[in-house]
């Protein structure tokens, strides 16, 4: 069957024989976009996290049949070097990755929660970022979470 | 690449002693075992990591480019610890160009530069510090040469800064003087500069890798790709100690995007068109394991007691046998740790291509040799036939010292002549990992009069670690029989005590148990500085006095005294519980690393609550703190992981559980709000620095425990009563 959604505002039309197939192996092996990453297939570990219509979402549960119609954003499309998103900026101002493949997961998660919530407590914080980092970079994970919350506050200010 | 005219003006790069030499002593005192084997132990506590690679020629290590900048290909992998930043400082400073013209690559094996040991066991810059320095600085001098030469000038009119060589009123680019040099000539090594003199060395500059990380490059080898590729899978036991036999493929070669089926002796495996249509064929073929024991965890407990198995001494001083027999001064403790896995977020894998007469393979692997020589093997290929690229790894952990899934995408790309993808599900992952042994510790201990220790004895009983990989000889193994991984961290640290001595037994385990990031520090120091807080308690002392009272008056006494100081002042060290918080106290020692930790505990609905970690450690000189503070904070949260929560266990066969969640592990509302890392440089070079920091913390926070609760936390994960 057809299925229509743009991803990070590229405009898609994919013929797939199975609409039940995981949203994550459309980005990464027919659109070949390698930033969302496979952890566990079972939506346990957040390493494919994605947004769907500005909604973070576990993409390695989501079939691909309901991104029917709806705009996606990964990691690619989330900003860029020379114009990084406010989650990028202060990532990279915190140093926080080390292996960094699952940074990518926390990075869309985060975004999606400073949309929601411009300014996170920890509580909020603890709440919604519960993905799985083994290399266990969460100390500097909370520090550029607020961080990014600033920048983005920072940001819609100056452009009101 | 250009070749180079001659080896004879070469002096060989200073080899280091150490752990290099310990096959030769080995072989050479077999016959006097017990000795030898406390001395080759003691040696392999101490001694200093030798690097085991190809250091012969600078120009497998570096490429200029076009735009003056240089590549260092690095034998050692990325796995998220930050070494292609310490190695490009180390290198741009003995290179004499900026840090933006350093660029690290993974060298391909084809190349030549390959590590005959590993990533691992925290070796890469204490291993690479002389040798890379060597070699840049030795690069530098050859680029120099051919500018001398294109300048008309001798070489000591040089001066070079940035990449640039002037020479009177003359400049040159490094790109231009190695534009069109065929026959390089290397020169003896030169003198390196002094330490003080390093711009990068010592600074914290920032992650090399940063950019690429948080802009979600492709760079691991789930994300490799090659034209016309296809995708594998193989179907992996679930049950311990299943071997195959033969495999039933009937309903899944018709099934939808089947290219082949693959049946070898040792497994069978399908490739298919597409991820998914592997993975639905593969859950379709039906195998014949023979499976001679259905093992359930109490059958693992069993085993792994202290008193069975075979026990070698590993450390002995005075008459500590003696000393302990049983009376009613005697203090007697026993601690447990559980299976651990690794659980790395990036499955194994790896993307193979293999044609008639070579085979390339991208994967993530903590030992390219090893991978490469066990690839060429099982193709019967020569060595150098097959190419092993090396990709960043999506976490390491002592998971990617086993690579039989290179194997197999190798041998499912020969069987369809195309490059063949091929990675674990993570239940695969969970079920095929190469665990943490299971541990139990007894420990036992007299004080004197003035409350100190008079003798302690440390047991511990352990899967194995070091030999259960293929890194080191097995002569060692023989020599040695207890097994060096497993004890680590197991020796006691506190000289000053007269009796002292540490057991080891070794226990065979049904399935595979290996290296897992600082092998058996964790669960070693969790079993001794428990009991040294214990001890301390018992004596009516302060824990941090406790043990500086007992620690020796020589440079590694000193070392050790002065990182537990500073924890303790750091974190304004109390005995006292203050507002509903305990402080605990832990210190361990790690390849030449002294690490001590204060650990800041409430209990809060019954659960236990890590407030604030502070950490002082003395990795010696430390190239980029920025980093090796970063080592430590992933560290003590890791290690807080594995002993709060984590945990494996065994039924009807199966190790379980086989996905995060129910294998519980801290998250981001686990992790403390505060860690204070102070670093202490109390050595000339750099010592190890990935694993050391997780030694303290599991004792840290069980000895907080029981300032608050009374509750001594004897087994991991430690759960309240």
């Amino acid at each position: 069957m057809k299925i229509s959604f743009s991803v990070n505002e590229v405009p898609h039309s994919i013929e797939i024989k199975d609409e039940n197939t995981p949203l994550l192996w459309v980005i990464r092996d027919m659109l070949h976009l390698k930033g969302t990453k496979y952890g566990c297939g079972k939506a346990a570990c957040g390493a494919c996290t994605l947004h769907v219509d500005g909604e973070a979402v576990r993409s390695c549960s989501y079939a691909v049949k309901f991104a029917e119609g709806k705009k996606i954003r990964t990691i690619e499309g989330l900003g860029t070097k020379e114009n990084p998103h406010p989650v990028q900026q202060a990532w990279i101002e915190e140093i926080v990755p080390q292996c960094g493949y699952c940074q990518p997961g926390f990075m869309m998660a985060t975004a999606a929660l400073i949309d929601k919530i411009p300014e996170p407590t920890d509580d909020d914080i603890d709440r919604n970022i519960i993905n799985v980092c083994r290399c266990a970079t969460y100390y500097r994970m909370r520090k550029a979470i607020h961080r990014a919350a600033q920048i983005q506050r920072t940001t819609s200010k100056t452009m009101e | 690449m250009a070749k180079e005219k001659k080896k004879v003006s070469r002096r060989k790069f200073l080899i280091r002693g150490g752990l290099g030499t310990l096959g030769v002593l080995a072989i050479g005192t077999y016959v006097f075992r017990n000795t030898i084997r406390r001395q080759i132990a003691g040696m392999v506590d101490t001694a200093e990591a030798p690097y085991l690679g190809n250091t012969d020629s600078p120009l497998i290590w570096f490429e200029i480019t076009k735009d003056n900048k240089v590549i260092l290909y690095s034998p050692k992998v990325e796995m998220g610890q930050g070494i292609f930043t310490g190695l490009a400082q180390v290198a741009a400073d003995e290179l004499a160009i900026s840090m933006d013209q350093i660029k690290v690559a993974h060298a391909p094996s084809a190349s030549g530069n390959l590590d005959d040991f590993a990533t691992g066991g925290s070796t890469s810059m204490s291993s690479l510090w002389q040798p890379l320095r060597e070699l840049a600085a030795t690069m530098r001098e050859m680029i120099k040469a051919e500018a001398a030469q294109k300048l008309g000038v001798s070489v000591g009119s040089l001066s070079v800064k940035d990449g640039i060589i002037s020479g009177g009123d003359k400049t040159i680019t490094y790109a231009e003087a190695a534009t069109n040099v065929v026959d390089w000539d290397i020169p003896d090594t030169p003198t390196l500069k002094d330490i003080k003199d390093y711009q990068f060395i010592g600074k914290p500059f920032s992650r090399v890798d940063l950019r690429d990380k948080v802009f979600g490059t492709p760079l691991f080898g789930m994300d490799a790709t090659m034209p016309d590729m296809l995708y594998g899978a193989v179907v992996r036991p679930t049950v311990i100690g299943a071997t195959y036999i033969d495999a039933d493929t009937s309903k899944a070669e018709n099934m939808p995007g089947v290219v082949k089926i693959v049946k070898e002796a040792d497994f069978v495996g399908v490739v298919a068109n597409s991820m998914l249509e592997a993975e639905n064929a593969k859950n379709a073929i039906v195998v014949t394991w023979d499976i001679p024991k259905v093992w359930q965890t109490q059958d693992i407990e069993a085993m792994i007691e202290v008193g069975k198995g075979k026990p070698y001494v590993i450390q002995k001083e005075g008459s500590p046998k003696e000393l302990l027999k049983e009376d009613e001064k005697l203090i007697v403790s026993e601690f447990k740790s559980p299976i651990g896995a690794h659980a790395q977020l990036e499955p194994n894998g790896a993307l193979a291509f293999v044609e008639e007469d070579r085979a390339t393979v991208m994967m993530s692997t903590q030992v390219v040799k090893i991978t490469r020589n066990e690839i060429a093997k099982r193709l019967e290929l020569d060595e150098e036939q097959v190419n092993i690229v090396p990709t960043f790894l999506g976490g390491g952990f002592g998971r990617r010292l086993h690579t039989p899934n290179g194997i197999q995408a190798a041998v499912l790309s020969r069987a369809v002549g195309k490059p063949v993808k091929c990675f674990l599900t993570r239940k695969e992952e969970f079920q095929n990992d190469t665990f943490r042994p299971p541990t139990h510790h007894v420990l036992k201990a007299k004080l004197n009069g003035k409350g100190l220790i008079e003798a302690i004895e440390h047991n511990v009983s352990s899967g194995d670690v070091a030999w259960g990989s293929p890194m080191l000889p097995s002569i060692l193994e023989t020599i040695m029989g207890a097994d060096l991984g497993a004890w680590r961290g197991g020796m006691i640290q506190y000289g000053a005590i007269p009796n002292y001595r540490a057991i080891s037994w070794r226990v065979k385990l049904p399935f595979a148990t290996s290296w897992w990031r600082s092998l058996g520090l964790l669960a070693n120091t969790f079993a001794i500085e428990s009991f040294m807080d214990e001890l301390a308690v018992k004596a009516g002392k302060d824990p941090v006095q406790f043990r500086l009272d007992q620690i020796q008056d020589d440079n590694r006494g000193y070392r050790l005294k002065e990182v537990i100081k500073a924890a303790a002042d750091k974190a304004g060290w109390t005995n006292q519980i203050v507002a509903g918080r305990a402080m605990g106290f832990a210190a361990s020692t790690d390849v030449n690393t002294p690490c001590a930790q204060v650990a800041e505990v409430s209990i809060v609905d019954d659960e236990i609550k890590v407030h604030k970690v502070t950490c002082a450690m003395d990795p010696g000189l430390v190239v980029n703190p920025d980093q090796v503070k970063a080592q430590c904070e992933g560290a003590i949260i890791m290690g807080m992981s594995a002993s709060l929560f984590e945990r494996m266990y065994v039924a009807d066969g199966q190790l379980q559980p086989t996905i995060y969640g129910p294998y519980e592990m801290a998250l981001m509302k686990h992790a403390p709000k505060e860690i204070d890392v102070v670093l202490l440089q109390n050595a000339e070079a750099p010592g190890g620095v990935g694993e050391p920091p997780l030694g303290p913390i599991g004792a840290a926070i069980a000895n907080a425990v029981f300032r608050l609760t009374g509750q001594r936390l004897r087994e991991m994960p430690l759960k309240l009563a």
